[in-house]
């Protein structure tokens, strides 16, 4: 297990040594990042005009699931992104080879080796604007509400990891993956709004098929204490799943890999 | 390309986020204030869903490859510019596509039966048209962004920051009329309405000040070709032919 910690630190120390050479993307990655919040929180606006709400969501409490999206969308571009596209370029060339004769889990190498910290500030400011609008919409915080909305946070992560890495995993097959993982982020963006504004086909698919709404909507009604518990429970069974399921599939497909240009 | 079909099965269904938005503004009776009922909401945003289909543009991430992997040294000895295989292959997945677009359409249409309709001829030529432009706007712009390889080995990133305005002020998410005066004000003095919400007016049959926006569409494409020409003659001066 420490053996495990000590790679990570290793790895992401090298990952900001070689990142810090190229501090412009920093600044663009930022710029970007600003616009993409902004622009959303105007979308979300139009919504409430003339005194409207969001399906049984206020404004504020609103802003909290766009908080859980911000910061879900940091992990994912700061570690998700950068380690589970390039799964696609080892099969391609032939490099997972290497990673395969490594004296460590490669599910494990996959998924940690590198680190976007460009993905940082918006990690920050998705939990500032998570606890900024929960102030606002009048929650008081209490220890108990606190550990459930970090439970709930991780149950999102796990699925949200899971998916991703099912979808790059699967790339020993098609060698190319790019596209689906274009249909999967159009798809986790339906998470920028609570799961009660949708139609009920699509509430329905976006909890159970894809569950995008533990991602964002219950992680929000955790902190505003609105979660039901045996929603948790539901979570908890699930991200288990999900992880149990991408751990098999990956073994299952490494059975199937055949190396190319070696 | 027909060797990819899921590819591009796939890539047709990365563009449902206008299907989402119309789920949402729909569901949640948004539509009046901003002038549109249900079926008016439906036929704009399966007409947007159709425009980015035959307008979107991914030269920039093309190019940075062949730029970083030395392939675009033999391309540039080559009497044509560029940037026309870049366009040859855009053109011809579009074509690829349009059985992809089709059937999703028809299964829109199968979900929603009340917003079924069929643009007159000259609508859909106007379309067509409009279209065409907005995709050569689109193409032009991140050419832009392109030849900023020749500087930066990583312009792909700067393509983020061409992404987050369109995203916003394209009309994908929501039609342009449902913005307040000022910002609408402030869009229409970017390129971006014309690529996604022009068209799609045209194509559902919406009021639209047609004049005004081809005008548009062919200053932003005055504008834009000699910016390209000279950022590339500039660029040119510095390809260090990397990776080759």
């Amino acid at each position: 297990m420490q053996r495990y910690f000590k790679t990570i630190r290793l790895f992401w120390s090298t990952a900001l040594a070689s990142q810090l050479e190229y501090q412009l993307n920093f600044l663009i990655e930022f710029l970007a990042m600003l616009g993409t919040l902004c622009g959303s929180i105007f979308i979300l606006s139009l919504f409430f005009t003339e005194g409207r709400e969001l399906g049984d969501w206020t404004w504020e409490s609103a802003l909290v699931i766009q908080g859980v999206y911000t910061f879900l969308d940091g992990l994912t571009n700061a570690l998700l992104r950068p380690n589970l596209t390039e799964i696609v370029n080892y099969v391609r060339e032939g490099t997972l080879d290497y990673v395969l004769l490594k004296p460590i889990d490669s599910q494990f190498w996959l998924s940690v080796n590198k680190f976007s910290f460009a993905g940082l500030p918006e990690i920050i400011l998705g939990i500032s604007i998570v606890f900024w609008a929960a102030i606002q919409s009048g929650s008081t915080f209490s220890l108990y509400s606190l550990f459930v909305f970090i439970i709930s946070l991780l149950i999102g992560f796990v699925i949200l990891y899971s998916v991703w890495f099912l979808i790059a995993a699967s790339s020993i097959w098609f060698v190319k993956t790019w596209n689906a993982t274009e249909v999967l982020r159009a798809l986790l963006a339906a998470g920028r709004y609570p799961i009660s504004a949708y139609p009920v086909v699509l509430r329905f698919i976006f909890t159970l098929v894809l569950p995008v709404a533990f991602l964002t909507t219950f992680p929000a009604e955790a902190i505003l204490g609105e979660l039901k518990f045996n929603i948790l429970f539901y979570g908890l069974m699930l991200s288990s799943l999900f992880f149990v399921f991408s751990r098999y599939f990956w073994m299952f497909a490494l059975k199937h890999y055949t190396s190319a240009s070696s | 390309m027909l060797e990819y079909r899921i590819e591009i099965a796939l890539w047709a269904l990365s563009g449902v986020l206008p299907f989402i938005m119309f789920s949402l503004w729909s569901q949640n009776d948004v539509g009046n204030s901003f002038g549109l009922n249900d079926i008016g909401l439906a036929r704009y945003f399966l007409s947007a869903f159709l425009v980015r289909q035959f307008s979107v543009v991914w030269v920039v991430f093309s190019f940075e490859e062949d730029s970083l992997s030395g392939r675009l040294s033999p391309y540039l000895l080559q009497p044509l510019h560029p940037l026309f295989r870049y366009v040859a292959s855009h053109l011809a997945e579009q074509a690829t596509r349009l059985p992809f677009a089709i059937a999703i359409a028809i299964t829109f249409f199968i979900l929603n039966p009340s917003s079924f309709w069929l643009p007159s001829l000259p609508q859909l030529f106007l379309a067509y048209l409009s279209t065409h432009f907005a995709f050569t706007i689109a193409f032009l712009l991140q050419s832009l962004v392109a030849a900023l390889c020749f500087w930066t080995e990583k312009s792909s990133a700067l393509e983020r920051l061409i992404f987050v305005p369109y995203l916003f002020l394209s009309g994908l998410l929501v039609p342009l009329s449902a913005f307040p005066s000022n910002v609408l004000k402030v869009a229409m003095l970017t390129p971006f309405p014309y690529l996604i919400n022009f068209p799609a007016k045209i194509l559902s049959a919406m009021p639209v000040n047609i004049f005004n926006g081809f005008l548009a569409q062919f200053l932003w494409i005055l504008i834009l070709v000699p910016s390209v020409n000279i950022l590339w003659k500039l660029g040119l001066k510095r390809y260090t032919a990397m990776g080759a």
